[in-house]
C-alpha cells in the first residue's frame, strides 16, 4: 500500500513537517455486484492530492479513473460496495460521513466538473438560477443578492455579458460555454477540492486550451487541490504537477508529470505512450497494445492485471502481492519488472 | 490521370423555418448555411483529410459526399458520372445499369450505392443489435451485389478475414463485441461492396489510443490492398497526419485552407489552421508551450453576412477589410489553397 510521506520528495520530507494532503485516497477496493459476477472495479488504489496542486488521473476506457472520482464524492452506484480502504478529505473520513454531512461537503468543499457540460446542467432552468440555487444553499449568500454574484461568477469564467447570458438555458449556449458555466457552478463556493472527469473531451481542441488555462489558472490563485481525469496524455503532461496512470483498476504508475513522460516505468505507460499518435511520428512508429482489460469479474485475477498484455512478464507476476515501489524521486510504480 | 471524385460548387443550405403558421407572422425564411461552396478533386487511391471545429460543415459534407444528403447546389462527379442531381432517398436503390458504368476496384457493373460507403464514428449506434456481425456485413452484400448462399458466405468471411475480425466472432451480436471489433464490422460492412470511395467520419473517435493504432493500420492496409479513395473526416489532427495526403481545412462551412498533409500542418498559410495546429497537445510538452488560443466564439452559421471573412472576430491577424469584403483564394504552389486576404506565407506566394 503506498504511503502518504512517502511519496512526497524524501528532501522536504526531512526539512519541514510532512504536508497533509487535501485529499488521501489510501488503499480503496471496491467492488460492483452485478448479474453476471462480481466486478473488481479498483483494487488498493493509492492517491494524494496536495493544497495547490493538480494530480492527473490518466487510464483507457474502464480503468477505473471514474469510478475513484465517483468514490470520492461518495455518488458510487447502490450495486457497488467499498470493500477496503479509506478516504480522507481535509482530515475528515468520507467514507464514514452521514448523507446530511455529505451533501454539505459536496458543492461546498468538494466539487466537480463533468464531461457532458449540456447534460450536467438542468435544461429547463436558466444558468444563472442555476449558480444562485448553489450560493444559496452552500454559500450563505442571500437570494437577493444570489443572481448578482452569479453574474459575477461568470464573468470570472469569461463569459462576455454576463448579465445578459446569467439568463440563458442550457440549450442556448455552446459546449464551451456550457463547460464555462460548468466551472462556475462548481467554484462558486471555492471548494477546497475540484475533481474535472474529462472536462475538454467533447470540446474542440481549440477551445480545450482556454477551457484546461481557466480551470487551472482559477485553482492555482485560491490554492485549490485538482484532480484531472483524463484519457489524453498529452493534456495530463502539459497541465498536471503529478500523474497516475490507472488500468484495469490498479494505479501502476505515479510520478511528476514530466519525469513519467520523459521516463516511464511501468511498461503500460511506456506502451500508452508509444501509442499515442503525435507530430513528427509515423503510423509505422506507432505500436498498438495487444490484449484488452482481463475480465474483471474473474475471481482468480492475477495480482499484475497487465500480465497478458506484457512481454516482460514471468509467472511470478501473477503471484499476489503487486508490488508496488516507492522510490527517493517520488515516483511509485507497481511492477516486479519496471523499466 | 482523371480524378475519381470532382466536386465542383457544393453548398447545402437547412431552412430554419420562418416563424409563426399565420401569413402576417411569417418572416423571411433564414438557413443555416452548413456547407458553403466547395470544390476540389480526389484521385483512386489518395486520402483526404477533412478537419475543422464541430459545426464546421465536414460531417454535413462527408454525408453529402455519401450521397445520404441532397446537396442544395453544385456538382458531384465520381467516375466522371454526375450523381449529385440523383435524390439520396432513390441513391440506394439504383441498380447497376451499364457494366462498369460506376467505378470500382473490382472490374464488373456495380450500383452507386457499392461504389460509395460509409464508415460512421458510432461503431455502436450505427450496426443494427438485433444483427449479428455475419448479418451485418452480409447485409450490403446480399442487396447491392446480390449474392447469396455459399457465395454470399465465402465473401462475408473473407472481408472479415481481411479486417481481422475472426469467423468464431460472426455469429455474435453488437453488444457481445468489443469496442475494437465493433469498429472492424463497421469497416467490413463498408468495404465488402468494394467501394471505390469511402467515407469514414471519424472512425477512431471513441475508440482508446491502444485499439485507435490498430484500426488505423487496418485502413491503410485495405487501402492499400483495393486502391480505394478515402475521405476521412476527423478533428484530431495527430490523427490526419497519419493518414491522409490532403487535407481540407473547413471554418463554417467554408474551406479556408487546402494542401498537402505534411506542408500544411509545417507550415499553415491561415490564421486558422495555425491555431488549430498550435491547439493540438502533445505528451510531453510543458505547460502553456506555444499552445495558440483563439479568442471568442465563431460566428453564427445562420444567415452570415456574404461580405464578411467568417473567421473574422477570432482572427488573430484581421483587420478592417475582413470584415468588410470576403477573402479570395489564393493558389499557392504545389496545389495548395488559401482564403484569406493576409495569408501567412508571404514568401511563398512571391515565389509563385
Amino acid at each position: 500500500m503506498t504511503d502518504a510521506a512517502a511519496l512526497a520528495p524524501a528532501a522536504t520530507a526531512r526539512a519541514a513537517p510532512p504536508r497533509v494532503p487535501v485529499l488521501d485516497v489510501a488503499g480503496l477496493s471496491v467492488q460492483f455486484r452485478t448479474r453476471s459476477g462480481t466486478v473488481h472495479a479498483l483494487d488498493e488504489v493509492s492517491l494524494q492530492v496536495h493544497r495547490g496542486e493538480c494530480l492527473g488521473v490518466v487510464g483507457e476506457s474502464g480503468s477505473g479513473k471514474s469510478v475513484t472520482a465517483y468514490a470520492v464524492m461518495r455518488l458510487l452506484d447502490p450495486a457497488a460496495r467499498i470493500t477496503a480502504g479509506r478516504i480522507t478529505f481535509g482530515g475528515m473520513d468520507i467514507l464514514a460521513a452521514s448523507e446530511r454531512e455529505m451533501a454539505d461537503l459536496r458543492g461546498r468543499e468538494l466539487s466537480m466538473i463533468f464531461q457532458n457540460p449540456r447534460a450536467a446542467l438542468n435544461p429547463i432552468r436558466q444558468v444563472g438560477m442555476q449558480i444562485a440555487d448553489v450560493l444559496v444553499r452552500h454559500g450563505g449568500v442571500t437570494r437577493a443578492e444570489a443572481p448578482a454574484r452569479a453574474a459575477a461568477l461568470l464573468a470570472e469564467v469569461g463569459i462576455p455579458d454576463p448579465v445578459r447570458r446569467a439568463k440563458a438555458y442550457p440549450f442556448e449556449l455552446s459546449g464551451g460555454m456550457c463547460q464555462r458555466v460548468g466551472i462556475a457552478l462548481a467554484l462558486a463556493c471555492r471548494p477546497a477540492l475540484l475533481i474535472a472527469d474529462e472536462p475538454t473531451t467533447g470540446l474542440d481542441v481549440t477551445t480545450q486550451a482556454v477551457i484546461m488555462d481557466l480551470v487551472l489558472g482559477l485553482a492555482r490563485a485560491r490554492g485549490m487541490a485538482t484532480v484531472l481525469i483524463t484519457h489524453d496524455l498529452g493534456l495530463a503532461s502539459e497541465y498536471c504537477d503529478r500523474t497516475a496512470v490507472m488500468h484495469a483498476g490498479h494505479v501502476v504508475e505515479a510520478a511528476p508529470a514530466a519525469d513519467l513522460f520523459a521516463a516511464p516505468r511501468h511498461p503500460y505507460t511506456a506502451k500508452l505512450i508509444a501509442a499515442t499518435p503525435q507530430p513528427g511520428r509515423a503510423l509505422s512508429d506507432l505500436a498498438a497494445i495487444p490484449g484488452g482489460l482481463p475480465d474483471l469479474r474473474r475471481g482468480d485475477l492475477p495480482a499484475c492485471r497487465f500480465l497478458d498484455r506484457c512481454e516482460r512478464a514471468e509467472p511470478g507476476c501473477a503471484v499476489p502481492p503487486l508490488p508496488r515501489h516507492l522510490s527517493e524521486d517520488g515516483r511509485m510504480v507497481a511492477c516486479r519488472h519496471p523499466l | 490521370m482523371t480524378a475519381l471524385l470532382e466536386v465542383q460548387g457544393l453548398q447545402k443550405r437547412f431552412p430554419m423555418g420562418g416563424g409563426g403558421m399565420l401569413p402576417c407572422r411569417r418572416a423571411a425564411p433564414s438557413f443555416l448555411h452548413a456547407v458553403e461552396d466547395v470544390s476540389f478533386t480526389l484521385r483512386a487511391g489518395e486520402t483526404l483529410g477533412l478537419v475543422g471545429e464541430s459545426g464546421c460543415g465536414k460531417s454535413t459534407l462527408a454525408r453529402l459526399l455519401a450521397r445520404l444528403l441532397d446537396p442544395t447546389e453544385g456538382s458531384i462527379r465520381l467516375g466522371g458520372q454526375e450523381i449529385g442531381a440523383i435524390p439520396a432517398k432513390r441513391f440506394g436503390a439504383i441498380p447497376a445499369t451499364r457494366p462498369g458504368a460506376m467505378p470500382s476496384t473490382r472490374p464488373g457493373a456495380m450500383p452507386p450505392r457499392a461504389a460509395i460507403q460509409m464508415v460512421f464514428q458510432d461503431a455502436e449506434g450505427s450496426i443494427n443489435p438485433r444483427h449479428t456481425a455475419f448479418e451485418a456485413i452480409a447485409r450490403p452484400l446480399r442487396q447491392l451485389s446480390r449474392l447469396s448462399g455459399a457465395e454470399l458466405r465465402t465473401r462475408v468471411e473473407r472481408t472479415a478475414a481481411l479486417c481481422g475480425l475472426p469467423a468464431e466472432l460472426l455469429g455474435r451480436f453488437p453488444h457481445q463485441l468489443s469496442g475494437g471489433q465493433k469498429a472492424r464490422v463497421g469497416i467490413a460492412r463498408a468495404v465488402a461492396t468494394e467501394p471505390a470511395l469511402l467515407v469514414l467520419d471519424e472512425p477512431t473517435s471513441a475508440l482508446d489510443v491502444s485499439v485507435q493504432v490498430v484500426i488505423l493500420d487496418l485502413l491503410r492496409s485495405l487501402q492499400a490492398r483495393t486502391g480505394a479513395a478515402y475521405v476521412f473526416v476527423s478533428h484530431d489532427l495527430n490523427v490526419v497526419r497519419l493518414l491522409c495526403d490532403r487535407v481540407l481545412v473547413m471554418y463554417l462551412g467554408r474551406v479556408v485552407e487546402e494542401g498537402a498533409a505534411e506542408t500544411l500542418f509545417a507550415a499553415p498559410a491561415h490564421p486558422y489552421t495555425r491555431a488549430l495546429v498550435g491547439a493540438v497537445s502533445v505528451p510531453g510538452r510543458r505547460k502553456g508551450e506555444e499552445r495558440v488560443r483563439l479568442s471568442g466564439e465563431p460566428r453564427s452559421p445562420i444567415d452570415p453576412d456574404p461580405q464578411a471573412c467568417r473567421f473574422h472576430g477570432r482572427c488573430p491577424i484581421g483587420q478592417d477589410l475582413c470584415a468588410r469584403a470576403a477573402p479570395p483564394v489564393h493558389e499557392l504552389p504545389g496545389g495548395r489553397r488559401v482564403a484569406c486576404h493576409f495569408p501567412l506565407t508571404a514568401g511563398a506566394m512571391a515565389a509563385a
